[in-house]
C-alpha cells in the first residue's frame, strides 16, 4: 500500500507522463523481472564461454595444413553398417529442435495458467532432451570405442596429395594381381587398430614418394570432446532443472504465485539457449 | 507468443517455427552433402559458395530462435540492446583469432622448410627442430 501511494504522489509531482521516462524510477526499465533479467545476463556470459571454445577450434584448425573431413568422420548410424554421412547428427538436431518447440508450448500453457498443459509439455521436453543425450552417448561411444579417438590421439587424418596404397585394409602387401586402392588429395582416412596395434598403411604418392599414414591433427579429439561435452553438460543440467520445475508444477507451487509460471519461462530461456549453442556447434563441427 | 495474438495463433506460430528450423537445417545438410559430392556423383561445390551459405543459414536460425522462441523480439529496447550489443565484440575476436591461427600455420610451414634446407646438426637452425625431440604431451598439434 505504501509504495502505491508513493507512486501516486510522484505522478502528481510530474504531471507530464511523457517526461517520466523508463529510467526515471517507479517502473521496471527493462520491462522484465529481476530473475529473468539475470537469466539473460547469465546466458550472455555462457555464450561468451562457448564462443571462446569455438574460436579456439577455428584458430587451431587454421593452424594446420589439413583437418579431418566431417562427412567422413561422422558417418555412423545405430543398427546399420551403411555409411550415412551426417545423417545421425541431423537426427540429433531434429530432436533438439522438437524439444525446443515443446518448451515453447509449455510456456504458452503457463500463460493460460493451465497446470496440466505445462506439466505435459515439460515432460515432452525432458524426453526430447534425454533422447538427445542418448544420441550423443552413441556418438561418443563410436568415436572412443570403435575409432579410438582420444584426447591426444586422433586417428583421423587427411591426405595432402593423391596416391595409391601399397597395403590393404589389414596391413598385407597387395598381391600382383590385386587391384590397389587409390586416394585423392583432401580425402580423409581412419587409422584402424588391430590387436592393440595401430595399422598405418604404406602408400606411394603420384609423384613417386613412398610414405606411411600418419595421425591427424592432435587437437581434434580434445576439441571435439570438450566442446560437445560442455554442450552435453548444459543439456544435462537443463534436464535436472526441468525436472525440478516439473515437480513444482505438478505440486501446484506456481498456482499460488503472483507471477504465475514465470519460472517455466526462465528455464525455457536456458533450454532455448542450449538449442542456440547447438546451432553453432553443428555448424563448425559437422558442416564446415 | 507475441503480444496481442490469440492462443490458437500462438500455438500455430510455435509449430510454424519448428518447420522453419527443420527446413533450414535440412537445407544446410543438403548443401554439405551436395557440395562434398555425396548426392550427385562427381559433382562438388566450391567451399567459397558452401561455407558462406551454411554460415548465413545458421545465423538465420540463431536469429529466429532468439527472436521468437526466446521472445527477444517483444522485449523493451533497453533489454534487447544490453543483451545483443556485447556480441559485437565477437566479430573482431573471430577475425583476430583466425588470423592468428593462419599465422601459426605459416610459421610451422616456415620452420618445416628451413629444417629441410638446413642439416640437422646445424647450430643456426630453429628452436623447434623436430617434434620427436620433445615429450609427446607438450605439443598440441
Amino acid at each position: 500500500m505504501a509504495t502505491e501511494k508513493l507512486v501516486e504522489n510522484q505522478a502528481e509531482i510530474i504531471p507530464n507522463e511523457k517526461e517520466n521516462g523508463l529510467w526515471d524510477g517507479g517502473k521496471s526499465p527493462m520491462g522484465v523481472r529481476y530473475g529473468k533479467l539475470m537469466m539473460w545476463y547469465f546466458l550472455i556470459s555462457d555464450a561468451f564461454t562457448f564462443a571462446g571454445f569455438l574460436i579456439a577450434y577455428g584458430a587451431l584448425r587454421f593452424s594446420v595444413p589439413t583437418w579431418p573431413v566431417p562427412d567422413f568422420v561422422f558417418q555412423t548410424f545405430p543398427f546399420t553398417k551403411a555409411h550415412l554421412p551426417l545423417i545421425f547428427v541431423t537426427l540429433m538436431t531434429f530432436i533438439l529442435i522438437v524439444s525446443s518447440v515443446t518448451m515453447v508450448r509449455a510456456v504458452q500453457e503457463g500463460h493460460r495458467e493451465n497446470q496440466r498443459g505445462v506439466a505435459f509439455w515439460l515432460l515432452m521436453t525432458i524426453l526430447g532432451g534425454s533422447a538427445f543425450l542418448g544420441s550423443q552417448a552413441f556418438e561418443w561411444g563410436t568415436l572412443i570405442g570403435k575409432e579410438h579417438v582420444s584426447l591426444n590421439t586422433n586417428p583421423f587424418g587427411t591426405h595432402e596429395v593423391s596416391g595409391t596404397y601399397l597395403e590393404d585394409d589389414h596391413g598385407h602387401t597387395y598381391k600382383a594381381n590385386e587391384e590397389k586402392e587409390t586416394f585423392k588429395a583432401g580425402e580423409s582416412y581412419l587409422i584402424h587398430k588391430h590387436d592393440g596395434e595401430w595399422l598405418k598403411r604404406k602408400y606411394i604418392t603420384d609423384d613417386g614418394v613412398e610414405g606411411q599414414l600418419e595421425f591427424g591433427p592432435k587437437a581434434f579429439g580434445a576439441l571435439f570432446f570438450f566442446i560437445t561435452g560442455f554442450h552435453g553438460f548444459h543439456v544435462f543440467s537443463g534436464l535436472v532443472i526441468l525436472l525440478i520445475i516439473l515437480i513444482n508444477v505438478v505440486g501446484g507451487l506456481y498456482v499460488e504465485r503472483k507471477n504465475g509460471y514465470e519460472m517455466v519461462e526462465k528455464v525455457g530461456l536456458y533450454w532455448h539457449f542450449v538449442d542456440l549453442v547447438w546451432v553453432f556447434v553443428f555448424l563448425v563441427f559437422y558442416l564446415l | 507468443m507475441a503480444v496481442g495474438i490469440t492462443y490458437e495463433q500462438a500455438k500455430k506460430k510455435a509449430w510454424g517455427g519448428f518447420f522453419l528450423l527443420l527446413i533450414v537445417t535440412l537445407a544446410e545438410v543438403f548443401i554439405a552433402l551436395l557440395g562434398n559430392g555425396h548426392i550427385i556423383d562427381g559433382f562438388t561445390l566450391s567451399r567459397l559458395i558452401m561455407y558462406p551459405a551454411m554460415i548465413i543459414l545458421s545465423l538465420y536460425k540463431a536469429y529466429y530462435i532468439v527472436k521468437e522462441f526466446m521472445h527477444m523480439g517483444y522485449e523493451l529496447k533497453g533489454l534487447v540492446l544490453s543483451v545483443v550489443l556485447p556480441f559485437l565484440l565477437l566479430i573482431w575476436a573471430v577475425i583476430a583469432f583466425l588470423w592468428e591461427g593462419a599465422f601459426w600455420h605459416d610459421s610451422r610451414e616456415f620452420i618445416k622448410e628451413q629444417n629441410e634446407l638446413a642439416p640437422a646438426d646445424d647450430e643456426t637452425g630453429f628452436i623447434l627442430r623436430d617434434k620427436g625431440e620433445l615429450p609427446e604431451e607438450i605439443y598440441f598439434i
